[in-house]
Parts: structure tokens; C-alpha cells; sequence
């Protein structure tokens, strides 16, 4: 080891107190990081795990529409009118509104319907655990996540229950679709979503368009908005990008957690500062005798840096464990704290920077202290 | 043996200005020479300290030059006056200003650490120099866990190691009982003697004044007088102050070249 690092390490093992001080700091900081960055990527990836999920080259909703959720209503008629524009191949039309759910006790529970028409490529339920996803083609069937058994009163497949006073059976059951409004999501034919949602059926919530292998995406959708009026030609991409500006931007969700992540940055380099400042105080007489034996600047900032930097990994790894800890608890919660291994790398390299940054006051310090102070002590 | 190593011509220092200057120095000449032990004496804050730290490249002078194995540190910034340090200086202070978390070992192998030496040679070198001092047994020991005159002669082996020119000590004796003062002035002067270092000790205790090959006088801020002894260590009677009248010649503060 060097010699720089054993210099480091023992003054600030020295003062044991301090350093776990130092260290609860950086703790405190890094996971408070981590949850917030963790919950804003879980939100962002619940609010449009749909769009993610559904393959499809254009989803078609009404104008102002913000998200797969929001009320979108078209006329069913524009299915027809889409199919007459170049380069398109096949358009399903697809019905979501929220609805009540039944359970055998007589108890209501509001779910939402995600009415989909299979046979012309509508949206199909993924991760499917039981059953078929192609059951949804049998009448008054519909799919819904495990995780809802409890608020849904079902078992599995072969559940049955009431949807608008419409008696419904499960046909197949998926595994961690979960819907960021927390109400569950229940698919079904685009018939009985008709039936389940009250909604006319003339009217369409959305249409998923599929283009031909030739088709320019950007060039059909231009053609399709300056023929049919009052609607969004949206790629999946600006669909999601513009779902999520709108939970975390516009409503403010997501700024409250980037301001919480960046509160923990300032608290904790704050703390970091301050330990590494005091501790720099104290063996001020030190660094003024390395200058006297003639060391240069840059191997005075080693030693610090090296300080800030065995605070940064023993802070993140603890911060680590305690965040796997909290992705594992959050798992099959309704808000999950989803940490990516390039958050973590981003989050490590956040560490090393705030302890650096820390290191700086410090630093300061040192760069002014006369060597001559060890003559006269 | 008597090349100069550090040379000081005509320097002077003052701290602060206006009324409330104080005037450390003043026209100070004195050259140090390899080989020699030159004790530094005078009444306290006649400017010992003062003048060792600018002949140690810590201070610059208001006034005069000094030079360091020929080369003139006037003008030189912050990081060449270390640079300098690193080169050719090892200091010893009153106080040892050891780094209590290290080890006897390393405190001496951290001067050749700022100096980029480092590895199995340099672990030698420091095994060398602290048994040179009677620390062979020592090595592993804290700072906390030696007698002050042990720490002392760790703080003059982390001076020596890197083989500096010369060798600045501050009342390195002060802290010290007499039998470890006596010792550690018998290390300071076979450096000067044995590897040739230019070596200068502050110090008030008349009974190590035996271990001087020259002794200079300094009050107000001048150098007053220069005594030249040829005796050696054990006859201590020498550097009795009773006796300086008689083995020293008045100088003027100009010429103790
Ligand atoms: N940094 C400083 N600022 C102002 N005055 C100083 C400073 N350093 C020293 N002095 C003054 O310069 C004079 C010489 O001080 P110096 O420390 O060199 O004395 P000294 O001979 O080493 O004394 P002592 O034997 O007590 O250690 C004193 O009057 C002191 O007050
Ligand atoms: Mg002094």
C-alpha cells in the first residue's frame, strides 16, 4: 500500500467518531440519491410500461391527450380514413376508460379496462404467467396482473367475477403489469371494453398503426396529420417522452425527487467537507511539516484526495447495500425503486466527485499554511 | 569538506511595516560549510529561529540573498523554495513534529516518499538510518510509544535519509534530558563529520557547545561574534561560556564569511 494511502487511512481512522460521523454522511447522501433517482426511474418506467410494451410503428389519440391513461376519444370511422393513407398496413382500434370491478362479495373496486381488438394487432398483454393472451378473443375473458389478486378477489385463471354488472372469467394471468395510477389494469376484448367502460361504440380511445415494410415513418405520419384532424400521430418513443414529461415535469412528481436527490448531494458533501476540513485541522502541523521537508502541493492534495476518496468507497459500498436493500423491499410495492447498474456507476462516480469536491475546503486550508509554523511549536 | 552549502549575504527581515515593524534581522552574513556543526546561539527572540528559517528556505528575506549549493533562491516561488527543501535540506524541529500515525519507518521513509523514492530500496535506506541512530529495534514503534529522545533521533534519521546537504535543527535538545541532549548532539556532529553535511544547531545549553566546530553569536538581529573551536566533543569545558572571551574574536556582523 502506499505510503500516502497509510497516511491517509490512519488520520482518519484516527478520530473514529469523526470518520463514522463522515461516513453516516455520506451514507445518509448516497441512498437518499439512490431512492430518489430509483423511485423517479420506477414512476417514469410505470407511467408508460403500455407504450413499452406494445409493438406498433404510430399510436393515433385524440389532440391533447397527454398519456396512455388520459382521455383520448375518436370516432371509430377514422380506422377506416387511416387505412386509406400511404404506407399504412394495418390499424387496431383500442378502448381504456375506467370501470368497476365486482368481487363475489359484493364488494366494488375501480379498475381500468384496457380494451384491445388481438385479431387486427391491437396491444396484448406481455409477461403472461397462466393461460393465453389469445384468450382475450372469447367473449366476457379477461387478463389481469397477479400482484391485483388481492384487491380483485381472484385466484388464477378461471376466476370469475363482474364488470358493470357484465360476469367476466380470467383467462390468463400476467406478472408485474402494474399500473402507476395504482388502480389495475384489466384487459379485454374491445367488444366487451365497450360494454365495461360505457363508452359508445362508435368512439375508440386509440388506434395502434403499423406501417408497410417500405413506409417512412415521419413521412406518413405528416400525411396522416394533415389529413384527420383533432388527433396525435405519435411514435412509441414521443408517446412515452411525452407521458413522462407530463408526470414528472408538469405535475411536479419528478421535480420533487431530482430536488430530493440533490438535496442529499448538498447535504452530504457538506458533511464530507466538514469532516475532512476538521480532520485536516487537526494535523495541520503535519501537512505544514510535509511542506517544510520540502513536499510539493500535489502531494499534499494525494493525501487529501486519498482521505476523500477512502470516505467515497466505504461510504458507497455500505450506500449500496442499503439500497439493494430497498430495491428489494420495494420490489412488489406499488411504487418500486428501480436502481440499474448504470445508475449505480453513475451514482459511484456522483460519490468520488462529491468526496473530491469536499476535499476542496480542505485543500484550501492546507495550500495556506506556513511551513514556519513548525518552527515556532 | 568545507565546499559552502549555504551561503547568506547581507540578509535581512522585517515582519510587518509601518510602526509596528519588527526588524528580525539585519544584515546578516554567514556561510555554512559541509563537514562543519555550527551552533547557533543568543538570547530569545534575538532571531535564531527567524534566520534558520530563511537559511532553510522556509522565509524569504526582505533584503539579501541566499544561496543553496550555488543556486540563489531569490525570487523563487512557494513551490521551488520546496523544491529546493527537498533537494538539499532536512529539518529537525524542537518539538519532532513526528506524524503520530506512523511508524518510526514510516515517518523516515515518508522524506523519501515526497522525494518519489519508494520500494525495497528505500526500505533499506530507512532500515540504515535508523539503525545509524540506535533504532534498529524500533522500526515498527509509534511515535507515542518512544522516549522523546528516541523520537528525536527518529526526527533527525527522517532528516538524514534522503541525504540532504544540509541539516537545520531548531533546539533540537530543548525537550530533551541531558544525557539525550549529549546524544543527540554526538548523531548531529557525525553527520557533519562522517558524511560531510553542513550542519546548524540552535541551541542555549552551554554543555553541548563542545560539539561545535564554530559557534555564532547573535543578538538583536546581528551577528555579533564567531568563536572557531578545534576541540572535540568530550572536552564540553570548551564550549563553557566563561571561557568565550578568551577562544572568541569579536566580529562584526559582515565578516563571518
Ligand atoms: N511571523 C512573525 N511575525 C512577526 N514577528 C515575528 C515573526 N516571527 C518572529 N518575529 C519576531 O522576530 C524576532 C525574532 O524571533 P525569533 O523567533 O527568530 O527569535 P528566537 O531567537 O528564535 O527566539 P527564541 O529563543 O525564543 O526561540 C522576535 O522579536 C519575534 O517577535
Ligand atoms: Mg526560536
Amino acid at each position: 500500500m502506499s505510503l500516502v494511502l497509510t497516511l491517509a487511512m490512519r488520520n482518519l481512522f484516527q478520530d473514529r467518531l469523526r470518520f463514522v460521523a463522515s461516513l453516516m454522511g455520506i451514507v445518509f447522501s448516497v441512498v437518499l440519491v439512490m431512492v430518489q433517482m430509483g423511485l423517479y426511474f420506477g414512476f417514469s418506467a410505470m407511467i408508460t410500461t403500455v407504450i413499452d410494451h406494445t409493438k406498433t410503428d404510430l399510436w393515433i389519440v385524440s389532440k391533447g391527450t397527454k398519456y396512455f391513461e388520459d382521455l383520448s376519444l375518436l370516432n371509430t370511422g377514422t380506422k377506416e380514413r387511416l387505412l386509406k393513407i400511404e404506407g399504412v398496413s394495418e390499424v387496431a382500434a383500442g378502448v381504456a376508460g375506467f370501470s368497476a370491478w365486482r368481487l363475489p362479495d359484493g364488494v366494488m373496486t375501480s379498475v381500468f379496462i384496457i380494451g384491445t381488438d388481438l385479431a387486427s394487432g391491437g396491444l396484448s398483454p406481455w409477461n403472461v404467467v397462466e393461460g393465453t393472451a389469445q384468450s382475450l378473443i372469447t367473449p366476457r375473458t379477461v387478463v389481469i396482473d397477479r400482484s391485483y389478486y388481492d384487491r380483485l378477489g381472484a385466484s388464477g385463471v378461471g376466476t370469475t367475477a363482474q364488470i358493470r354488472g357484465l360476469p367476466v372469467t380470467v383467462g390468463a394471468v400476467t406478472d408485474g403489469i402494474r399500473s402507476f395510477t395504482t388502480t389495475p389494469y384489466v384487459f379485454s376484448g374491445l367488444r366487451d371494453a365497450w360494454a365495461f367502460t360505457g363508452l359508445p361504440t362508435n368512439f375508440a380511445s386509440h388506434f395502434l398503426v403499423r406501417l408497410k415494410p417500405e413506409a417512412n415513418i415521419e413521412r406518413t405520419r405528416q400525411s396522416i396529420l394533415s389529413s384527420i384532424s383533432g388527433i396525435q400521430a405519435l411514435t412509441p418513443d414521443q408517446f412515452s417522452e411525452q407521458s413522462r414529461s407530463f408526470w414528472l415535469f408538469r405535475t411536479g412528481a419528478g421535480a420533487a425527487l431530482v430536488a430530493g436527490a440533490l438535496l442529499g448531494v448538498i447535504v452530504g458533501t457538506v458533511i464530507v467537507a466538514q469532516t475532512l476540513y476538521s480532520s485536516t485541522k487537526d494535523h495541520l502541523y503535519e501537512f505544514a511539516t510535509l511542506r517544510a521537508m520540502g513536499a510539493s502541493n500535489s502531494y499534499i492534495y494525494q493525501v487529501i484526495i486519498c482521505q476523500a476518496l477512502v470516505n467515497a468507497v466505504i461510504g458507497f459500498g455500505i450506500a449500496a447495500l442499503i439500497g439493494s436493500g430497498v430495491v428489494h423491499f420495494t420490489a412488489k410495492s406499488a411504487l418500486q425503486v428501480v436502481i440499474t447498474p448504470v445508475l449505480i456507476v453513475e451514482l459511484f462516480v456522483l460519490t468520488i466527485v462529491m468526496c473530491i469536491v469536499s476535499a476542496m475546503t480542505a485543500i484550501y486550508r492546507v495550500v495556506r499554511v506556513d511551513p514556519a509554523i513548525v518552527l515556532t511549536r | 569538506m568545507t565546499e559552502s552549502v549555504i551561503e547568506a549575504a547581507n540578509v535581512g527581515k522585517s515582519f510587518g511595516d509601518g510602526p509596528a515593524s519588527v526588524q528580525a534581522l539585519k544584515d546578516v552574513n554567514l556561510t555554512l560549510n559541509g563537514g562543519e556543526l555550527t551552533v547557533l546561539m543568543g538570547p530569545s527572540g534575538s532571531g535564531k529561529t527567524t534566520l534558520l528559517s530563511i537559511l532553510g528556505c522556509m522565509l524569504a528575506p526582505t533584503v539579501g540573498t541566499v544561496r543553496i549549493c550555488g543556486t540563489t533562491t531569490s525570487g523563487a516561488r512557494p513551490e521551488q523554495l520546496a523544491k529546493i527543501r527537498r533537494q538539499h535540506i532536512g529539518f529537525v524541529f524542537q518539538s519532532y513534529h513526528l506524524f503520530s500515525t506512523l511508524t518510526s519507518a514510516e515517518n523516515v521513509l515518508l522524506a523519501l516518499d515526497v522525494r518519489g523514492e519508494r520500494g525495497p530500496k528505500a526500505m533499506a535506506k530507512t532500515r540504515d538510518v535508523l539503525a545509524s541512530v540506535g533504532l534498529a529495534s524500533k522500526l515498527e514503534s509509534f511515535p507515542r510509544q518512544l522516549s522523546g529522545g528516541e523520537q528525536q533521533r527518529v526526527a533527525i534519521a527522517r532528516a538524514i535519509v534522503a541525504e540532504p546537504s544540509a541539516i537545520l535543527a531548531d533546539e533540537p535538545t530543548a525537550a530533551l534530558d541531558a544525557a539525550n541532549g549529549q546524544a543527540t548532539m554526538a548523531i548531529l556532529s557525525a553527520i557533519a563529520k562522517e558524511r560531510g553535511r553542513a550542519v546548524l544547531v540552535v541551541t542555549h545549553d552551554p554543555r553541548l557547545f563542545g560539539f561545535a566546530d564554530r559557534i555564532v553569536y547573535i543578538e538583536d538581529g546581528a551577528l555579533r561574534r564567531e568563536a572557531s573551536t578545534s576541540l572535540g566533543p568530550a572536552d564540553t569545558q570548551r564550549g563553557d561560556p566563561s571561557q568565550w572571551n578568551a577562544s572568541s574574536k569579536a566580529i562584526s556582523s559582515s565578516s563571518s564569511q
